[in-house]
């Protein structure tokens, strides 16, 4: 406002820029204890609670925190909130789950979770299989071995073609190659192109038949669409599990690849098992049961 | 000016300086009077407030629910995706507050800052309990701490404590129903985080109020500093008229009286500074400008004689003017002018359109976040599916049955996980997360296309509300 000298004659650092002087003033003296005090509180945060490195590792603290022990005891307090639930998860009858909405949407949640860590590897993050590699896409209605939620449960548990589990589905596709000659198998092809659309050679299609009646129809029924007893494919439908065209036909039919899935049951508990066979059923291809 | 010299070194660190400020009366005391009141109240009070919403929903008018993630404001119910209300509001005040401070400088310190206000409602206290300024100088330099002292001390201290309990109580009435929190707390079975923020917020409020007072402006507010930057020579500030007072002196009947100018040194604008300052010395960074020392002098001015407004509310632009003898340019001159305009123009635009977004809120809203992985699936049949979460919102208070259709170049098939129906419940006040299949039949141009555009509509099937939003359908492309 106007230019007067300072009264209080507060001393300046003597740094001056346009004219502008700037004052010196002492810090207030609360500040210097609240300075001290922290000094004082941090020795004190230091022999309490972790702290100084060491050569292996820090000073633990006379309190005996430590984050690790807080994470087990949170999982712990957890997995006894879920006890109540886990428990009517595994002895529910299966198809009761999707009636009650709170243990539906905890199974589906808790399956999405045990998805992610043990399926995902094969079936991939979003479920959709490796296409024409013969990991399975469980987000379509096709289903190879029943897409009910007893079936989804029977697979889980105990698994596809693997010797660990006696009860583990089981059928294998032979390696025509070795049975059939060449000119057999390109007439079969051809037959089986001709279920779901154009034959690649049309006019051994009709051969093609007698060769499938005699060697396929047995697991492939006679119409093609397959066997879900012996978890033969649909071979009419627009889903192939190793690729559709002549030559993916052609080495199926040849060398016979047959996918293996583990059995869950060592594995998982019943209640993970049932929830994933929950989550994978609410993907978008699940089936009532019969 | 003094400069330091290497022989006397001044000390680094000075212990503060206690104020007394002296009780005072007048028109922008009156004013303080009434703002301390409208304020504390509407703090202490707001909480007790009801509004009835109905069955399922809390009936606080001002509710911070963090439980459930919801802010209600009377009749206004923000949701946690709305959040951008709360930051519309933020920068309104922000704005606000660069215009009062263009316009009348600190006026929010002096006026409205919290910590002025409890300040000055523990100085009420103070005096009430210690008496006025000189009756506390004596009471602080009595070095003998007889009972009288004691108790003095020890009344003013309790009931500082209690107002700053109160104070944090209120604040957590915000955030939960203020009636049964007020019998959890006196029961002991509250929440630890209500005992703990009360506690905090009592420490704060008793040890701010009471202790710290004007060194939080001084050393621990941002917003002193920050504040030079939105004032110019026409802001309104709490200024001496030093071409009128000065020199000043004890107007005696000896000589050169007559040359002395109005100010006669009494002291009183001094004495009733809560920031201990003189104001005559000019503007400074500690004069919160809360005006008690205009009417000090004022009081002064009058019983000598003399004009008011030896200490008045100023602009710098006035002072060549007034020096030349000619009359200050009126207020209004000094508050309309290019800032304070654009100031209220950023202020309004932002005001408007949150009140615009107000009234554009539906009831019923959505987002649709499209599954990616894999962007779309094959079905037996061929047909191409494509798979949305849709997360549903139902502001309602009671739960409504949300239809969920699609509108497309072609005829989609509509599925919604988990039920053979096209519609769903949602609850009242609550969302819900619905997987939706959209299907295009095998050999349909969105099925054998990359994209297609697609429009996802719902519709409260009780009163029709509908509400849309764009998406995409992804085919399998060959």
């Amino acid at each position: 406002m106007s230019k007067q000298d300072n009264k209080n004659d507060v001393p300046t650092t003597g740094h001056s820029w346009d004219g502008i002087e700037e004052f010196d003033n002492p810090m207030p003296r609360w500040w210097l204890w609240t300075f001290y005090a922290c000094i004082v509180w941090a020795i004190g945060y230091t022999i309490a609670y972790p702290a100084w490195p060491m050569i292996k590792s820090a000073t633990p603290g006379l309190l005996g925190f430590s984050t690790r022990a807080q994470v087990e005891t949170q999982i712990s307090d957890a997995e006894l909130a879920n006890a109540v639930i886990n428990d009517q998860l595994a002895t529910v009858e299966l198809t009761e789950i999707s009636a009650d909405p709170e243990l539906l949407g905890y199974a589906k949640n808790k399956g999405a979770a045990v998805f992610r860590t043990w399926c995902a590897q094969c079936h991939g993050s979003g479920a959709a299989g490796v296409q024409a590699n013969g990991y399975p896409n469980l987000l379509d209605n096709d289903w190879l071995w029943g897409g009910a939620i007893d079936d989804i449960h029977t697979t889980i548990t105990h698994g596809i073609r693997n010797t660990a589990d006696e009860d583990a589905r089981f059928s294998q596709m032979p390696a025509f190659g070795e049975i059939l000659e060449p000119t057999d198998i390109h007439a079969v092809a051809n037959y089986v192109m001709s279920l779901s659309g154009e034959a690649q050679d049309s006019s051994v299609v009709e051969a093609g038949a007698t060769v499938f009646m005699d060697n396929c129809s047995a697991c492939h029924a006679e119409d093609g669409t397959g066997d879900r007893f012996q978890g033969a494919p649909n071979l009419t439908d627009a889903i192939w599990l190793y690729g559709n065209g002549y030559d993916n036909i052609v080495k199926q039919i040849s060398v016979a690849r047959n996918g293996v899935m583990p059995n869950w049951n060592t594995r998982l508990d019943e209640a993970e098992i049932r929830a994933v066979a929950t989550y994978v059923h609410s993907l978008g291809g699940g089936e009532a049961t019969e | 000016m003094t400069h330091s010299s290497p022989e006397t070194p001044p000390s680094l660190y000075a212990a503060r300086e206690p104020i007394f400020p002296k009780r005072v009366y007048g028109k922008f005391r009156n004013l303080k009077w009434f703002l301390m009141a409208f304020t504390l109240g509407i703090y202490y009070l707001t909480p007790w407030i009801r509004w009835d919403r109905g069955p399922n929903l809390p009936d606080q008018a001002v509710l911070v629910d963090l439980s459930t993630r919801r802010f209600f404001f009377f009749w206004i119910e923000i949701w946690p995706h709305e959040f951008y209300f709360i930051a519309g509001l933020l920068i309104m005040a922000g704005l606000g507050l660069f215009l009062f401070t263009s316009a009348l400088g600190r006026v929010w310190c002096g006026y409205a800052c919290p910590q002025t206000v409890w300040t000055d409602l523990f100085i009420l206290v103070e005096r009430w309990i210690e008496g006025d300024r000189n009756a506390r100088l004596r009471l602080h330099r009595q070095d003998k701490w007889d009972f009288r002292k004691v108790r003095l001390r020890v009344t003013k201290w309790v009931s500082w404590f209690l107002i700053g309990m109160a104070t944090g109580g209120a604040w957590v009435f915000y955030f939960t129903d203020a009636p049964t929190l007020l019998q959890a707390l006196v029961s002991f079975t509250a929440h630890p985080a209500a005992y703990t923020t009360i506690a905090v917020l009592t420490l704060t409020t008793f040890v701010f109020g009471g202790f710290m007072r004007e060194q939080i402006c001084i050393y621990a507010c941002p917003w002193p500093r920050i504040q030079a930057a939105m004032m110019d020579e026409d802001t309104l500030t709490v200024g001496y008229r030093e071409w009128r007072g000065e020199p000043h002196g004890k107007h005696r009947k000896s000589e050169g009286s007559e040359q002395l100018g109005d100010c006669i040194d009494c002291m009183a604008c001094v004495n009733v500074c809560p920031m201990g300052i003189d104001i005559r010395d000019g503007q400074q960074l500690a004069c919160i400008t809360c005006a008690l020392c205009i009417d000090a002098c004022d009081d002064t001015m009058a019983k000598i004689g003399k004009p008011r407004g030896l200490i008045d509310y100023l602009a710098l632009s006035d002072e060549s003017l007034e020096r030349g003898g000619s009359k200050p340019r009126p207020i209004w001159h000094h508050v309309f002018r290019l800032r304070t305009m654009i100031y209220t123009a950023l202020w309004s635009v932002v005001g408007v359109a949150l009140v615009v977004a107000l009234f554009m809120r539906q009831d019923i809203d959505m987002t649709v976040a499209p599954v990616r992985n894999p962007i779309f699936v094959t079905m037996s049949d061929g047909t191409i599916r494509n798979t949305y979460e849709v997360r549903l919102r139902n502001k309602n208070g009671d739960d409504r049955q949300f239809g969920i259709s699609v509108r497309g170049d072609v005829a989609y098939f509509v599925q919604l996980e988990g039920t053979p129906y096209q519609s769903i419940t949602v609850n009242a006040d609550s969302t819900l997360l619905q997987r939706v299949y959209v299907m295009a039949p095998a050999g349909s141009k969105p099925a054998t296309s990359e994209v297609t555009d697609l429009r996802i509509w719902i519709e409260d099937l009780s009163n029709g509300d509908r509400a849309y939003k764009d998406t995409v359908f992804n085919g399998n492309e060959k």
